[in-house]
């Protein structure tokens, strides 16, 4: 995995037609550090994702990854740049099996066929899930499973940020606790930059470094995650626990 | 018997054509979910600039080869110039450019080379061959036309089973956002997919144009047998179009052979009437019905 990087949202306003789900939000993404980005329905975290990986235009603002500005380019060029998103609903290719919607996250690195299945190889020995069930059509797993293929997906871009939406929706809390350990231990050993999005904040914020709020399109509070979490009246008012 | 072995022949040859149209209509389809309705009409225009390159080098495989390159081009181009615009619009605009476009590109070949009818080569000589002395209803050039259409088709699936471009055109086809997450230039694959259709295309006009006679609208009647071809097979299903294209041209070789040859296209259309009425999601597709 190359080095971590630091991904920076400044003032960014975005929405659709009239409705302006993000006004003036700007986050810090620090490299190497997981980032939860929390809140209710409708405050914005999903498109603040899909503004980042390029399917929602910002009207103003900037978003960078290290010094390079990514706003305004398109989705494939921002992923190509090093910002996988993980969206929610997951976006499996059902009519592929597993190993080929690996293969689609590979075909983006421009080294040959012996890299690429290397590449896949690793995936497979960090996901045994994953290689049991590599001929099989993805259609056929079940929503944990998808969830492990998507964020393996993403990861065989080579990401130096992974946006990842709701990673624990719909799914039993026995996989969502696997899914938080898979997202930590993907930090401390490759040092990815990843931002959460989440509506289950206490499971988001016990594996974050840092939250950031969002209410009805702005940013109510960013904070050490430790902190957030201890902060009884913004929990109760804002993330409901 | 021998009447029955022969219809049957000489339709899988005529099928596979249907079959080649077919399956360039399948590749629009599945990435795009446009139907092409100047398909035919781009292929006459190709089969018209490879007559153009036969008379003028002498060499039927020189025109044979520009033909196909030309398909690929012209593919390209249309989805470029004119079809990017209007996918992800309203199902209807499609349908009125690629309609337009048949219409264009039928009154363009009319201005540039008449409307009279002109022969067109074959590639290998068109004597019935025999088994001993049965003879067998097929010659040297129909077998040409099944073994060319086999190859393209054979071809084809090993682009999408075993390349890089056939694994980003099955992403793309499949789920195009899933696609553009990781990269996949959706663009550019679409581009290639159209072009992939004008060269099958191409080829489907170059094998039945000497049955036909080429003039502007030559093709028309062969679209529309190779549309009920890709809709017997689901329409999203490259194998199902070219089984579609041999039920079909079988089918009608029985019925021009043993009732007459006028009921041909009277029958094709009934065809396509029955599959649309009995199977309308084809016999190979797995797709659900959308609304249209």
């Amino acid at each position: 995995m190359t080095s971590a990087a630091a991904l920076t949202v400044e003032h960014v306003v975005a929405g659709y037609g009239g409705v302006l789900a993000l006004q003036d939000v700007s986050i810090t993404a620090r490299p190497g550090t997981i980032t939860a980005v929390l809140g209710a329905n409708g405050a914005g975290k999903t498109t603040l994702l899909a503004t980042i990986s390029g399917f929602v235009r910002p009207r103003q603002g900037q978003i960078r990854l290290d010094g390079t500005d990514l706003a305004r380019r398109r989705p494939e060029e921002i992923v190509r740049a090093g910002v996988a998103h993980v969206p929610e609903g997951q976006a499996v290719i059902t009519e592929l099996t597993v190993e080929d919607n690996l293969r689609v996250g590979a075909l983006l690195q421009q080294q040959g066929r012996a890299e690429r299945s290397r590449a896949l190889a690793d995936t497979y020995q960090r996901f045994p899930m994953l290689a049991k069930a590599r001929h099989r059509s993805a259609g056929t797993l079940s929503g944990g499973e998808r969830q492990i293929l998507v964020i393996a997906r993403a990861l065989m871009t080579r990401p130096r940020v992974l946006l990842l939406d709701e990673p624990s929706l719909g799914l039993a809390p026995k996989i969502v606790t696997q899914i938080m350990d898979l997202i930590l231990r993907l930090r401390d050993e490759t040092g990815l930059t990843v931002v959460l999005v989440e509506q289950n904040a206490r499971s988001a914020l016990a594996i974050s470094d840092h939250g950031v709020v969002l209410n009805v399109g702005r940013v109510v509070a960013t904070e050490d995650a430790a902190l957030l979490a201890a902060d009884e009246a913004l929990r109760r008012h804002y993330l409901g626990f | 018997m021998n009447e029955f072995l022969q219809f049957t022949l000489g339709g899988v040859s005529f099928g596979m054509v249907y079959a080649a149209i077919g399956l360039s209509l399948v590749l629009i389809w599945r990435g795009t979910r446009i139907l092409n309705y100047s398909q035919g009409a781009m292929a006459m225009l190709t089969t018209y600039i490879a007559l153009t390159v036969i008379t003028r080098t002498g060499s039927y495989w020189v025109g044979f080869g520009v033909a196909l390159a030309s398909g690929l081009v012209l593919g390209a181009v249309i989805e470029r110039v004119v079809i990017r615009p209007v996918e992800n619009k309203s199902p209807l605009n499609p349908v009125v450019v690629t309609i337009g476009l048949l219409v264009l590109i039928e009154g363009i070949a009319g201005i540039i080379y008449g409307g009279q009818y002109r022969s067109f080569p074959t590639a290998f000589s068109v004597t019935g061959l025999h088994a001993g002395s049965v003879p067998l209803g097929i010659s040297r050039n129909d077998l040409f036309v099944a073994a060319a259409v086999l190859t393209a088709a054979l071809a084809l699936a090993a682009l999408f089973r075993y390349t890089s471009a056939g694994l980003r055109l099955r992403a793309a086809a499949f789920n195009a956002y899933a696609a553009r997450l990781l990269g996949v230039r959706v663009g550019r694959v679409l581009t290639l997919g159209w072009a992939l259709a004008g060269l099958i295309g191409a080829l489907a006009g170059l094998l039945v144009s000497p049955d036909t006679f080429l003039y502007p609208s030559s093709m028309d009647s062969i679209f529309v047998l190779g549309f009920t071809a890709a809709v017997i097979g689901g329409l999203d299903s490259p194998v199902g179009a070219i089984v579609g294209g041999l039920i079909l041209g079988v089918t009608l070789n029985y019925a021009g052979g043993y009732l007459g040859s006028n009921l041909v296209p009277l029958f094709g259309l009934a065809a396509l009437i029955a599959v649309l009425m009995i199977r309308p999601s084809g016999l190979f597709s797995a797709s659900h019905s959308r609304q249209v």
